[in-house]
């Protein structure tokens, strides 16, 4: 493959993005604008009084100089060489990369969302607040939660939020409990959510099951533990048939648990984390209820509470004024361990998030579950000759399965997701969960059809035939992309965060 | 992809190994382990006067994969700690048994024995091979 200029597309690690055309910075000219203002009139004030001088900087920014044209054409190209959910099938597991619905971009672009001013006064945003309101009473019933904010801007800071209520929870009570329990298969940002929050992280091991071991976690109870992290279904896509189990030997202990929502697609409707004993709940809204993320926009981790912990959220929380009939701001919490999150979270997620929630209804959410479900199972089934799961029994809406029969012809995960993007896939999560080997994470969800999963588990199954009879194209692999394999061990030992010419 | 595992030195089941130079003990991670790991792009190390148990995390390698414990092989102080892979955390993957070493322990020599042989440790990853 060329450029347009005939010149050979670099190919080696260290290429840069889009290395067909220029950085935007490449394409600088001096004095070249976006954008004509005004003269500045005499009746301006003068900068100096303004800005003081210690805040003014003594060399303008340097920004690239660039028409709207060049700037514009620029970010094109850039979107074009993305891979998105709008483009094709993304089984990016753990992900949960469904299709977002128009008609919540719809919503969310009404010009009485998208232009509130969040300073606005209260009395002139009752539709926001009623809409708030709506999506918290329907988001704590989905869960079995008593109360909730909506400041979290995205998962690992519902997680943070809900450690931070866990440790003014024990210390209402005096205690400084130091210790919360994680699995081995949990998300990553688990343990550096507890650490940030001053806790030490105590992982507990799965078993044969790949579920947790219950001995082992009665094993590390005692009185310094603050609570316990959990993903239900866990990362391995296994639904913890021991959660009241667990729950109760928390709970004896004095202990919290904490429901990550990262894989609440695969039951939300079913069954709720309340009903299983969890005391605290992250969801994400840019998951389960179908809002861009990925790059494609914000994140949404509004975090849930059962009532007895309901009085250290983050204030303000919402309040229902009955004589009034009106929603407001509550910022009367003395309890409140503080804002996480300036306003209310990023509204617009939870404006589509609204819109998802009441085109599909009750009944509408169940059936996203059950076809999650009933999807990654018939995808599960269509590959195992080739990628085998390492635990046994059906999964829920994801399953780890191993590239690891592969090796034996020199091929690795990394080479099998690399020739899925040839095949015109994104391909799965790769070496996640850490507790199996050559881990593929595929997620496809529920929105995808029959058609679409089927083309999946050949391609997937085609590259396992490619493996044993020409492992070089899987080394290969991708060639239909103008950058091929990053090297992203230099990347992360060599990391440069600043262009320089 | 088996190879050769050396026999001047001892091995744990975590995929450390041990051996003894002057009186010290110097702990590096095995061949296979590396290999698991793929590329080694950060590496924390004790600092010297840290006291170890055996058994215990000291520190932590981490791949472009994933973040891994590294355990003590023995009980022990630290005498120091390999500057130069932490600068260069490849050293690990192209010398594992040599110049990607990762730290001196003051400790116990006689533990060693407890340890893995080459031999035994062969046996082991073997069951881990695909």
């Amino acid at each position: 493959m060329t450029t347009s200029n005939g010149a050979p597309l670099e190919r080696s690690s260290g290429a840069r993005a889009g290395s067909d055309f220029p950085l935007v910075f490449e394409t600088s000219q001096p004095g070249r604008r976006a954008w004509s203002l005004p003269e500045a009139g005499d009746s301006s004030p003068a900068l100096e009084d303004v800005i003081p001088a210690a805040h003014r900087r003594r060399d303008p920014p340097a920004l690239p100089e660039v028409s709207e044209r060049d700037l514009v054409r620029h970010y094109t190209r850039l979107s074009q060489r993305n891979w998105a959910i709008d483009v094709g099938a993304y089984p990016l597991g753990s992900c949960t990369m469904k299709y977002n619905p128009k008609i919540s971009e719809e919503a969310a672009s009404l010009p009485g969302f998208s232009g509130l001013h969040p300073l606005s006064d209260e009395s002139l945003t009752p539709g926001a607040l009623e809409l708030l309101g709506v999506l918290e009473e329907a988001l704590c019933e989905a869960t079995g939660m008593s109360k909730l904010t909506f400041q979290p801007a995205a998962g690992a800071t519902g997680e943070l939020t809900g450690l931070l209520i866990m440790r003014a929870f024990h210390r209402s009570h005096g205690e400084e409990r130091k210790r919360v329990i994680i699995p081995d298969s949990a998300h990553g940002t688990n343990p550096a959510s507890v650490s940030l929050a001053g806790f030490q992280a105590h992982e507990v091991r799965s078993d044969e099951r790949g579920l947790v071991d219950l001995n082992a976690l009665r094993d590390a109870l005692d009185a310094d533990v603050a609570g316990l992290m959990l993903t239900n279904p866990n990362t391995l896509g296994l639904f913890e048939r021991d959660i009241e189990k667990i729950a109760e030997a928390m709970h004896e202990v004095g202990g919290l648990l904490y429901y990550d929502g990262a894989n609440f697609n695969s039951i939300v409707g079913v069954v709720r984390p309340g009903d299983m004993g969890f005391d605290i709940v992250h969801l994400n809204l840019h998951k389960t209820f179908a809002t861009p993320h990925g790059g494609g926009g914000p994140g949404s981790g509004p975090l849930a509470v059962s009532e007895r912990l309901a009085r250290f959220l983050p204030a303000p929380v919402l309040g229902w004024d009955e004589g009034a009939e009106r929603w407001f701001w509550d910022e009367d919490r003395p309890d409140s361990i503080g804002r996480i999150h300036s306003f209310h979270g990023n509204f617009g997620i939870n404006v589509r998030a609204y819109c998802y929630l009441r085109s599909l209804g009750p009944q509408g959410l169940r059936r996203v579950a059950e076809r999650a479900v009933l999807n990654a199972n018939y995808l599960r089934v269509l590959v195992r000759e080739s990628f085998p799961t390492v635990y046994e029994g059906t999964c829920m809406h994801e399953f780890v399965a191993t590239a690891k029969p592969l090796r034996k012809h020199g091929v690795r995960g990394m080479d099998v997701a690399k020739r899925l993007i040839d095949l015109g896939y994104h391909p799965p999560t790769v070496y996640f969960p850490l507790v199996v080997e050559e881990a593929l994470m595929v997620e496809p969800t529920e929105t995808e059809s029959r058609e679409t999963i089927d083309g999946l588990a050949a391609a997937l199954n085609q590259i396992a035939e490619e493996a044993a009879t020409d492992p070089d194209l899987l080394h290969a692999a991708p060639v239909t992309t103008p950058v091929a394999r990053p090297d992203e061990a230099r990347a992360a030992r060599d990391l440069k965060v600043r262009w320089t010419p | 992809m088996p190879s050769e595992v050396p026999n001047d030195r001892r091995y744990t089941k975590e995929h450390e190994w041990a051996q003894e130079r002057d009186g010290r003990i110097v702990v590096g991670i095995t061949h296979f382990a590396q290999d698991q790991l793929g590329d080694v792009v950060f590496v924390g190390l004790p600092e010297a006067g840290t006291e170890v148990q055996a058994g215990q995390p000291m520190g932590e390698v981490e791949s472009t994969k994933s973040v891994s414990d590294v355990y003590s092989p023995v009980n022990g102080t630290i005498i120091e700690r390999n500057a130069e892979v932490e600068s260069n955390p490849e050293l690990i993957n192209n010398d594992p048994y040599g110049s990607g070493w990762l730290v001196s322990i003051d400790g116990d020599v006689a533990a060693l024995e407890g340890l893995m042989s080459a031999q035994e440790y062969a046996t082991a990853t073997e069951q881990e091979q695909p």
